[in-house]
């Protein structure tokens, strides 16, 4: 994963709530093995209306959505987090995130910033024509206006964005004990290892 | 020694920490990892591209579902026939070939036990009562319907399970949702947690496990608590559970996977530990009352836009949130429908029943017992019934379900996700209606512009035999449709 610092630049002013992952990414785009490419897929059914703001030529390249509450919704598909990137998006700031959405977009190095509604709909109105500036050191959005709002974010997965970290790498450096919980359960919980197929009785 | 009481959550979570830091992140152990084949290729080329293994291929079993077509899978000589889409072809044969190659057991799409990966765990016995589980799918939740802590991952948790056998995770808030009273007669599982969602709203449940508790569960059917921990996801947690007991030990002896002789005693010991302990706490608690649980449907684009069936679709200012009422505007223009119209006048061109929310065999027989003696309405189109595995659909057989389906107008199909996400050739043309078993009513979920409403198998059935969304207990002969 790459580090992440700071995010500037132009905002999406999406708005909408309970943005779903088939609104995302439909279904039918998920017949890939790569993660590449995704973007042409990424809000179809939003960017068919004429005059949405993904075709708002400002908006060209934004590295920024705004979105409402819990944007993300629905199923584990990390192809949405991958449609994102590939569209050039590397923040999405809403009042909510689904969980999963939110790990996965954290796995590929997409801020997620919550943030209250009355803050997003300050954002949403100065993204309308100006930039948005997201550091995650002094975990703030700011805006050309003196606007400054702050923002929690887990210390561990902001550490790992500072760092570029890659989580496999992390947990590996605590194999030693991962083998000791596989010895502790295989004595105390024999029957989940090892589960052997057999004709059903 | 007095210890601590706990959730039934806390207990399952505590016996697989293998390290708390500091800030609260634990690294999990992982019991069951189940593979499909949509949310796996990247992570397999990820491992290759590192040079890693799979640290525990044991604990993984890999199968097909989300884009098998749910026509016959062989010809007329037993040889496979070739899947028509070449992306589906390319990402089938990519678990295929992936599974062997990491030492994975793997099931075939031709073999009996095929099925949706949710409902072959729990029928392979390879998903257990307080396991964990995870897949690289949402609706993994459903296997807590057996008592495990089963929750769906992203892709590069896929990969860091299949590398480390654990993930990197906080421990979510508790959540009881507690029914109580009985549930009437013509009520299903799905009507239940439909009304949930309704009630809790797709976010109500975001950050935390959901238990589900109350005597409507003590007395509900394996096939049921799997249907209502499936939608957890859809009312926003990450997992939803209900404590295994009798029921689910009854159902799990002697299944291929299960443990057996000396270890499904010893199995079976830890597995009566585990349920919430007296005075345990929750973060927070809704209760539910069961009598005023009616047959429900969904008449919007989000799991919590539901009303019971003898309702009117509601009026976008009847919501209070501005935002849910723009959110609602947009919903009935896509749904094509206006406020006030009464629910039974829906007209309904397409049925269907499977998924891994409704594809068990009790679902099927629901349906069936609906169905007998009737035939679909001229007005249907399209109605087919798609068991959630081979095995499903040969006790279907054994049992004549199939004939009372095919007499009926319904085509009768093979295992798979089919029409719930499209993926496969099975669709909703575009502005057409579908009466549901599935989880999500999204926009474009059944195929671009379908319109879905979701509803129980029953009532699946009853939309199909009178061509519009029906109260099922209107219906004679329904008596048995109760699960």
């Amino acid at each position: 994963m790459k580090a992440v610092r700071s995010i500037e630049g132009r905002a999406i002013p999406l708005g909408l709530k309970n943005v779903d992952t088939d609104v995302i990414i439909p279904a039918h785009w998920l017949k890939t093995v790569s993660r590449e490419g995704l973007g042409k897929g990424a809000f179809e059914s939003i960017r068919e209306a004429p005059g949405n703001p993904f075709d708002v030529e400002d908006f060209a390249g934004a590295p920024i959505l705004i979105a409402g509450d819990n944007f993300g919704c629905g199923s584990s598909r990390e192809h949405a987090a991958w449609a994102l990137l590939d569209l050039g998006i590397n923040a999405v700031i809403a009042p909510s995130f689904s969980d999963i959405f939110s790990g996965n977009a954290f796995k590929n190095g997409i801020l997620t910033v919550v943030l209250p509604q009355e803050q997003v709909d300050r954002l949403l109105e100065v993204a309308a024509d100006h930039p948005i500036t997201i550091d995650l050191e002094s975990q703030t959005v700011t805006t050309p206006f003196q606007d400054r709002f702050a923002f929690e974010v887990d210390p561990f997965r902001k550490h790992c964005l500072l760092e570029g970290l890659d989580e496999i790498g992390l947990t590996l450096e605590s194999g030693a004990a991962i083998e000791t919980h596989e010895k502790q359960r295989a004595q105390a919980l024999p029957w989940l290892d090892a589960p052997r197929r057999r004709d059903a009785a | 020694m007095a210890s601590k009481p706990r959730t039934l959550y806390e207990k399952i979570w505590d016996a697989h920490v293998v390290e708390r830091r500091d800030d609260g992140t634990c690294i999990l152990y992982i019991d069951r990892h189940l593979v499909h084949e949509v949310t796996s290729p990247q992570a397999f080329e990820s491992l290759r591209l590192a040079g890693r293994k799979v640290r525990r291929p044991d604990l993984t079993l890999a199968v097909p579902d989300h884009n098998l077509p749910t026509t016959p899978r062989l010809d007329a000589s037993g040889n496979k026939l070739p899947i028509a889409d070449p992306q589906s072809a390319a990402q089938l044969a990519a678990l295929e070939a992936n599974a062997p190659a990491f030492g994975i057991d793997y099931i075939d799409s031709a073999a009996p036990e095929q099925g949706i990966v949710h409902v072959v765990g729990p029928e392979q016995g390879f998903s257990l009562p307080g396991a964990t589980i995870v897949c690289g799918d949402s609706h993994t939740a459903s296997h807590g319907g057996i008592g495990a802590l089963a929750f769906g991952i992203g892709t590069s948790e896929v990969e860091h399970v299949l590398a480390t056998q654990t993930l990197q995770l906080r421990q979510s808030r508790s959540m009881e949702v507690r029914v109580e009273g009985e549930l009437g007669p013509g009520v299903t599982p799905k009507d239940l947690i439909l009304h949930i969602i309704g009630k809790i709203g797709t976010a109500g449940g975001t950050g935390h496990v959901i238990e589900y508790r109350g005597p409507v569960f003590e007395r509900m059917s394996v096939e049921g608590r799997l249907t209502v921990c499936n939608m957890s996801i859809e009312a926003g947690a990450r997992a939803g559970l209900i404590a295994p007991d009798e029921t689910v030990f009854a159902y799990l002896e002697g299944r291929p996977y299960a443990p057996q002789g000396e270890e499904w005693d010893r199995a079976l010991a830890w597995w009566k530990t585990l349920h919430t302990d007296q005075g345990a706490a929750f973060d927070t608690s809704v209760v539910i009352d069961a009598a005023a649980v009616e047959p429900t449907v969904s008449w919007g684009t989000s799991p919590e836009d539901v009303v019971a069936v003898g309702d009117v679709v509601p009026a976008p200012e009847s919501f209070s949130d501005p935002s849910k009422q723009s959110a609602a505007r947009k919903s009935l223009d896509y749904m094509g429908l206006e406020p006030g119209q009464r629910i039974e006048d829906i007209a309904i061109e397409n049925i269907f029943i499977g998924s891994c929310t409704n594809s068990r065999i009790e679902d099927l027989r629901a349906a069936a017992e609906v169905l007998k003696g009737r035939t679909k309405a001229p007005g249907v189109r399209w109605a087919i019934a798609v068991p959630g595995s081979g095995l499903v659909k040969r006790q279907a057989e054994e049992e004549g379900l199939d004939r009372i389906f095919t007499a009926a107008g319904f085509e009768w199909r093979e295992p798979g996700c089919s029409a719930c996400l499209a993926m496969n050739p099975d669709k909703v043309p575009p502005g057409e209606r579908c009466a549901s078993t599935s989880n999500r009513n999204f926009v474009g979920r059944q195929g671009p512009g379908a319109r879905t409403h979701l509803v129980s198998p029953a009532m699946a059935a009853a939309a199909a035999v009178t061509g519009h969304l029906t109260d099922v207990r209107k219906l004679a002969s329904c008596q048995a449709v109760d699960a």
